[in-house]
């Protein structure tokens, strides 16, 4: 299969074509969101992180900064500093550079002030998005693809519909030589010995262990019962009663080929194929992880419903059974409680969700892109000093 | 009977899921393979939640998927909803090992 993509100096492809505004600090968040006010085809995210930060929690944040700009629906990127914080503006805009886009960076401190920042940081990004307006979509293979896969507000009927749905969309953007991203290590909990067992090596399978031993391991540390959060009330009103089961409807996500690497959050995919990235369940963080990873699209399973969307990846919604589809039309793209309702097989909903990605990767718009659901979230390993 | 939708996984599963708003007193037939089993339901069961298709003792696992759910923090009887009142989550238990 193949769609209409943008090439990139790297030779990755993007789906999408957006100059991204980066303000590494909290204190950078709302000018750069200003910009996006005035400026159109300029897309950022609202966090609250960049400063006081230090060892592995710095270096993730680094990670996932500099990924967001290195994602290939990203023509360009202007990095929005205030000048003192720990993640130096110009360290991040050095990273992203590497790649090959076009960079500028920008401090607030320097340019005396909210006001100047805004009609400095706008000037440049007129001028960007003119540039990325030049750029010629071109036919690209699906090989190129790396597609995210999430389920968020899960009901009882996710383990039977919406994400079994996803894992035979899954085997066939392996098929067809893309990579499939597999996250959520807390609700692989239960399951990792189903996804263990498909791992292409001792060493993967070891490390899949490994990655669930921790995520375990920190509730043991705190004390506490990671029932208490997960399954969420959401989930227990809808009929889960604990992590195992939310797991094993999760977990059919990942479809039915070989596993070939687990990989840490933020991190590119070092292979083509099913891959596991080490993230929490919590969606918006999962998700971010996945996209500063390079995922061009991202499919999103839920079965009490979400907005969740992203500021440069199309987040495709599928839903699990069809009242909710219906009750929440305006946030859900696709339906998949046609398999409850018995109308449509697994492997039809599949495929289905395989021409989907199709029409999003040549320009289709998902719902939550033109709700504008720019939602951004960095998994914190470390606290703040 | 039979007309309420259920889903039966496995015949190793001692739960089934409704997929339609099943009253009490009334019986349910679930399949899997070529197992049927009858199910006298004894309250109310909400879309998208489970009932026991078999007694469960209080202490054993809990089946669905072929796999283990949990353990049964109760004695179960055939027909009843399992869910958090009766059904406890194995893994991830920061605070069993802290007790």
């Amino acid at each position: 299969m193949q769609f209409w993509g943008y090439r990139r100096q790297d030779g990755r492809v993007g789906v999408r074509n957006h100059v991204l505004i980066l303000p590494t600090i909290t204190c950078a968040t709302q000018t750069a969101q200003r910009v996006t006010e005035l400026v159109s085809g300029t897309v950022t995210f609202i966090h609250q992180h960049g400063c006081a930060q230090v060892g592995s929690d710095f270096d993730q944040t680094a990670r996932t900064y500099a990924g967001m700009g290195m994602n290939p629906n990203v023509y360009g990127v202007i990095v929005l500093g205030l000048g003192c914080e720990t993640h130096q503006a110009h360290r991040i805009g050095d990273e992203i550079a590497k790649c090959g886009k076009p960079v500028e960076t920008v401090s607030i401190q320097e340019h005396g002030g909210t006001l100047q920042t805004i009609a400095e940081v706008a000037k440049i990004a007129v001028k960007m998005v003119q540039d990325a307006s030049m750029v010629q979509r071109e036919l690209c293979d699906f090989s190129e693809l790396i597609v995210g896969t999430e389920c968020g507000g899960s009901d009882a009927c996710s383990g039977l519909s919406a994400n079994p749905a996803v894992g035979r969309t899954s085997d066939l953007i392996v098929q067809q030589g893309g990579t499939a991203i597999l996250a959520e290590t807390t609700e692989l909990i239960g399951a990792e010995h189903l996804i263990a067992n498909r791992a292409a090596n001792d060493q993967v399978a070891q490390k899949a262990y490994a990655v669930i031993k921790m995520m375990e391991d920190r509730s043991i540390q705190m004390g506490v019962d990671i029932r208490t959060g997960n399954p969420s009330p959401g989930n227990i009103e809808g009929g889960l009663s604990s992590l195992e089961e939310k797991s094993l409807g999760a977990a059919t996500k990942s479809g039915t080929t070989r596993l070939e690497e687990v990989i840490d959050y933020a991190q590119v995919p070092t292979k083509k194929g099913l891959v596991w990235m080490d993230t929490p369940g919590h969606d918006i963080e999962q998700l971010t992880g996945m996209v500063a990873g390079g995922a061009q699209i991202v499919l999103f399973t839920s079965g009490r419903g979400t907005p969740t969307g992203s500021p440069i990846t199309p987040v495709i919604k599928i839903s699990t059974n069809t009242p909710m589809f219906d009750r929440m039309n305006e946030n859900m793209d696709l339906n998949a409680g046609t398999i409850v309702d018995g109308l449509e097989t697994v492997d039809e909903v599949g495929r289905r969700i395989m021409e989907e990605i199709q029409h999003v990767s040549n320009g289709k718009l998902t719902k939550a892109e033109i709700l504008k659901q720019h939602d951004f979230g960095i998994w914190r390993i470390g606290p703040t000093f | 009977m039979g007309e309420y939708k259920t889903l039966y996984l496995s015949t190793k599963d001692s739960v089934a899921v409704a997929l339609s708003e099943i009253p009490a007193n009334t019986s349910v037939v679930v399949k899997a393979e070529l197992e049927e089993l009858v199910v006298p339901i004894l309250e109310p069961i909400r879309f998208g939640h489970k009932f026991a298709v078999k007694a469960i003792e209080q202490g054993a696992d809990i089946i669905k998927y072929g796999e283990v759910i949990g353990a049964a923090s109760a004695f179960i009887p055939a027909g009843a909803h399992v869910h958090v009142h009766n059904l406890e989550g194995k893994r991830g238990r920061g605070d069993k090992i802290a007790e």
